[in-house]
Order: C-alpha cells, then structure tokens, then sequence
C-alpha cells in the first residue's frame, strides 16, 4: 500500500463517485436548476421589495452560493449511505486499498458537484444584473472561501451519512444544510431579523462564510464588521468543521466496515 | 493429501452465545467441499473467520499456505469470497465494474481493461458488458460477482450461499461455472443450506449443525453410513402410523400421508424383521417401498435424535409450505423442505 497506490485507488473512486452521480439524471438535473431558479426567484419575486441597500441580486449571490452547496453535501450524505448500505463496501475492505480512498472519491464527487452549482449560480446572477467590484486576487479568495466551505461541509455530510446508515435518514442532512442559511444574512441582513434570531444568525457558521464572499465581491459586509474579521471567523469555522469531520468520518468508517 | 484450508478447532461466540464449538476443516486442494447446514448453523461465521474478515475465538487455522492469525494480509491476497448478496455497483455497466475492480487490484488501465473482457465471455455476460448491471437478472449478477472474485485468480474461493434466491436455471448456470472454476484447479469452499445443491457441487460435504461438524464425507460415505436402505411403510390410518411411530426408530414421519421412513441396512432379512415388529405392535403396513437414502435422510438422522417428539413439524406434512411456516428449532425443516417446495425433480434424482 504505497502512495503510489492510495492515488490510484482515490483516482478510480472518484472516477465511480462521478460516474454514479451523472447517471441519476433527477438528482443531477435538481442540483442543477436548483440555482437557477432560486436565482429567478429571489431577486424577481421575493427581491423586490428587500432593503438591503442596493439591488438584491448584488446582496444574495453568496447566499445562494451556500444554499446550493447545503443542497450538494445533502446528496453526497445519502451516497455515503448508501454505499455503506450496500454489500460493496465489503469486498472493498477484502481488497488491499486504501479505506480512506473510498471517502476520498465521495468528497471530489461532491466537490466537482458543488463547483459546477457555483458556477451556475454565478452565471445566472451575472446575467440578472450581477456587477461585483472584486478584483481578480478577491475573486482569487472567493473562489478559495468557497472551495474551503464545501470541502467542509461535504466532510460533514459524509461523516453524517456514515453515522445513519440508512440513505433516507441521511437524507435529513439536505434539510438542516437548506435550512441553515435562512436563520443566517443571507437572505437579510441581521438587523431586520426579530431580535431572538438575531444572536444565531450572527454566530452560526454560515454567516461568516457569506459576510466574507460579500466583502470580497462587493467591498462591504452585511453585518457592519470588517472584511478581514468574518474572514477569520469563517475560516476558523471551515478548518474546524474539516478536522472534525475527517476525524470522525475516519473513526466511523474503520468501525462500520469492522465486523 | 495437500489441504488448502486446514482448521482445527474453531471456536466463536457472539454475546455468551456460542456460534462454532470447536469446528475441524480439512479441504483438499483443488476440490470442491460444501459446508452444508440449516440457517444459524455457523456456516457464515466460519466462512467470514476463515476469509480473515472476523478472529476466531480460539483455534488455529493454515489457509492457502498462510496461517489465519499470523498472517492475514498473506490470505487475504490468496483468496475471494463471494457473499450473500452480490457487491457489485448497481450504478456502473459489467465491464466498468470489472475495470474498476481491476485497477483497485493495482492492474494498469491496459491490463484491467484485457481482464475484464476475458472474464465477461468467460463468465457469459459480453452482450451485457454495456448494460448498467441494475438492469441485470439475479443470476447474472452472480455471474458478475464471480467474474469479479476472479481477477487476481485466486486459489481458493469462498462462496457463501451462492445460489440463495436464484431461479433453477439461474442456478444450474452458476453450477456450471463453479465447476469448470475448480477444473482450472481453484478450490472451493462454498455453504449451502440446499441439499442438492451439495450433492451436485461437492466432492465432500461436511454438515454443519449447532457449531459443530456432525457428518463429513463424499455424499456416497454420507448416504452409505445411514445404514444400506431407507424403507418407507404407509399404513391404512393414523392410529396404525400412531403405533408404528411408538415402536420404531424412524427417520422421518407424515402424519397425513400416514407414512414412516426407517433406516436399514437393505437386507431382505431386516425388512421381514421390521414388518414382523409392526404387525407386531397392531400397526400391519398397508404398502412398503425401499429406496436408497437421500442426504436429507442423512441429515436428519444426524440432527435429530428424537423426531417421533414432534410428528407435527415433520418436514413432509407441510409439503405446500413455506419454510418460514415451520417453527424454529428444526433445522432439518427448511433443508428439507426447500427442494420438495422448488425442485422436486432434481430432488428424486438424489435419491
């Protein structure tokens, strides 16, 4: 089991991980308009009428970036699953690979997903109207910010789906991570939120996260603080959720395939 | 004799319950040796010990060369086993999960591709090598799993309950294909709760019952050493069968057919001596046939010492039945029942 190896064995799970999430056309079709149309959505019907200083859709681009990712994790939960429900599992473990490849393909699958989900949501936003003020190294960080988070919360997700087993209860992952953002600034700012929410919105994880794609891409944030602030924060939260998860994740998987 | 598997007492238990008491294994290269029992016989523990995926208790174990406890990662390298339920990838076509398979063998992406086309025609399935194997029949997935266990040729080969849920002609393919495995010289070891299945299959068959060997030998030794004959006598109403049950040791009963089995060594002499007993006891047979022991006749006379304590789980006065209809506790039930419910012919052809 050399290096050498463990590369190979991640190049062909992740090679599986993709093949199996292109050809469930429903999911992949979901993952897909799901940008687009909670684009449309929020700037055309819900927009209209937000004060969130400016057009919305310069306002809710990150929001949705994180929206769709929650969305993206969920899916890679219930692949975990439902790996882990099936007898394939096993002659993986009877075979000399790498256990940690068999994650390993599930996480680039769900990177690869959410990425091009971004890029969509980015597309869209553009095409509405979008005009960020970013310079290419803040886009740089952006695009850092977000590989960080989803890599994050795809660690999660799959720590989630390792921990239920069953690809229907992992599917309550898709639910938290969607709700999540709605109880954070992306939508509205903290300051129209009622005062009891007000304390959650500003200290979960999701906030700092799109506070620091908002100041990277619009020179300001939502919340009053400084750029380089939730930035800290956010990456706090990200490193921690990741070393968390792995570490979990790990732990499970060896005593899940241990009989 | 060279053994491939040479394990001497085995012994495993889950939570205080003991599951193999002390098991002795003794498989010939080369040869096909069936691990016959009912459900919660041990069978899968004992496989799942001897392919390194569980420690045995107790108990020391050489498999192809390796030893077990010392040696694992040695035989693991030697062997595969096929479980119950086919791990493949639903998702991905046959010749994508024999590719992938390959390469996680460490083949290069040349060499795994060469293999999977081979074991696709040898295994049958090159017409479907582009079809996702979602779309595959049951038996083919087997096929499949085989043509997978099979990429870095291994020398020995466990299949456990390999033909569990197939349709007969699904079954009578994966026969073939295990033998012509073991004519190109792969031992294997395979458990089956289907008698037929091991009569078909195995050069010897050791039954497993309650975590322990209770017979082994070729099925010719097994049937032989019930003695030469079964007899089986029909009486004209049940309380004659009711007497007879009192007075003889029988194999087997039928409270509705009215029929007792009995085991004898085939001699004219015995036969007279039996009916003479019989009339004896006011139970006259109405008609007699003779007939060479079947394994299940074996087998239950192996597991079940006492079968007059419960002629109404006899096997036979279900013969419509579902094996889960039978209460718990009689092994022999669902051995013997599943052939009379599906395969009635091959069963006579046992016998």
């Amino acid at each position: 089991m050399t290096t050498a190896y463990a590369f190979t064995d991640t190049q062909v799970m992740i090679t599986r991980c993709v093949r199996r999430s292109l050809r469930d056309p429903e999911a992949f079709f979901t993952a897909l308009m799901l940008p687009v149309v909670l684009m449309l959505l929020f700037v055309y019907v819900f927009g209209g009428d937000l004060n969130t200083g400016g057009a919305y859709v310069d306002y809710v681009v990150p929001g949705l970036i994180v929206l769709c990712a929650g969305f993206g994790a969920g899916t890679t939960a219930v692949a975990v699953a439902t790996d882990m429900s099936s007898g394939i599992v096993d002659r993986f473990r009877s075979m000399p690979i790498h256990g940690s490849s068999i994650l390993g393909g599930h996480i680039v699958a769900s990177l690869a997903r959410n990425l091009l989900a971004t890029a969509l949501v980015i597309g869209v936003g553009i095409g509405v109207g979008w005009r960020p003020t970013a310079s290419p190294a803040a886009w740089a960080a952006a695009a850092g910010m977000i590989v960080a988070f989803v890599l994050a919360i795809s660690w999660f997700a799959a720590t989630f789906g390792l921990l239920v087993r069953s690809p229907e209860a992992a599917n309550a992952a898709t639910f938290v991570l969607m709700f999540l953002p709605y109880l954070s600034t992306a939508f509205v700012p903290a300051r129209t939120l009622p005062a009891v929410l007000r304390p959650i919105a500003v200290n979960q994880p999701f906030t700092p996260v799109i506070e620091t794609m908002r100041g990277l891409w619009m020179g300001h944030t939502s919340t009053g603080a400084a750029l380089g602030h939730e930035a800290w924060i956010a990456a706090a939260y990200c490193a921690g959720i990741l070393v968390a998860s792995f570490a979990a994740a790990s732990w499970l998987f060896r005593r899940r395939t241990t009989a | 004799m060279p053994y491939t598997v040479d394990a001497r007492g085995i012994r495993k238990s889950f939570g205080g319950k003991l599951v193999l008491d002390g098991v002795d294994l003794a498989v010939p290269t080369g040869s096909i040796f069936a691990l016959l029992g009912p459900n919660g016989a041990g069978k899968t523990t004992l496989v799942r010990i001897l392919a390194t995926l569980m420690r045995p208790d107790s108990g020391t174990a050489t498999v192809a060369d390796h030893d077990l406890l010392a040696d694992p990662v040695g035989v693991r390298r030697s062997i595969s086993l096929t479980g119950q339920y086919a791990a493949v990838d639903d998702v991905l076509t046959g010749e994508e999960n024999l590719q992938m398979m390959a390469r996680l063998l460490h083949l290069s992406p040349r060499a795994a591709r060469a293999r999977a086309v081979e074991l696709l025609a040898e295994f049958g399935l090159i017409e479907a090598r582009h079809r996702r194997v979602k779309s595959y029949s049951g038996g083919m997935r087997r096929q499949l799993d085989l043509a997978v266990s099979m990429i870095a040729n291994p020398v020995l080969l466990f299949l456990d309950e390999p033909t569990t849920g197939l349709d007969p002609r699904s079954r009578e393919q994966l026969w073939g294909t295990v033998r012509s495995l073991a004519d190109e010289g792969v031992t294997v070891l395979l458990t089956t709760q289907y008698l037929e299945e091991a009569d078909q299959l195995a050069d010897t068959i050791a039954m497993l019952d309650h975590g322990r060997i209770v017979a082994e030998g070729t099925t010719d030794q097994l049937k032989s050493s019930l003695g030469g004959e079964v007899v089986r006598l029909q009486f004209a109403d049940s309380s004659g069968y009711r007497r007879a049950l009192g007075s003889v040791a029988a194999i087997r009963a039928d409270e509705r057919l009215c029929s007792v089995e009995v085991a004898t060594d085939g001699s004219a002499a015995s036969v007279h001596e039996l009916l003479g007993a019989l009339s004896a006891v006011g139970a006259p047979a109405a008609r007699v046939s003779v007939q060479r022991p079947s394994l299940a006749d074996v087998f239950l006379a192996l597991t079940e010492s006492h079968p007059a304590d419960h002629p109404a789980g006899r096997p036979a006065d279900h013969p419509a039945g579902h094996p889960a209809d039978h209460p718990a506790g009689h092994p022999a039930d669902h051995l013997a029942g599943h052939p009379a419910d599906h395969l009635a012919p091959v069963q006579e052809s046992i016998r």
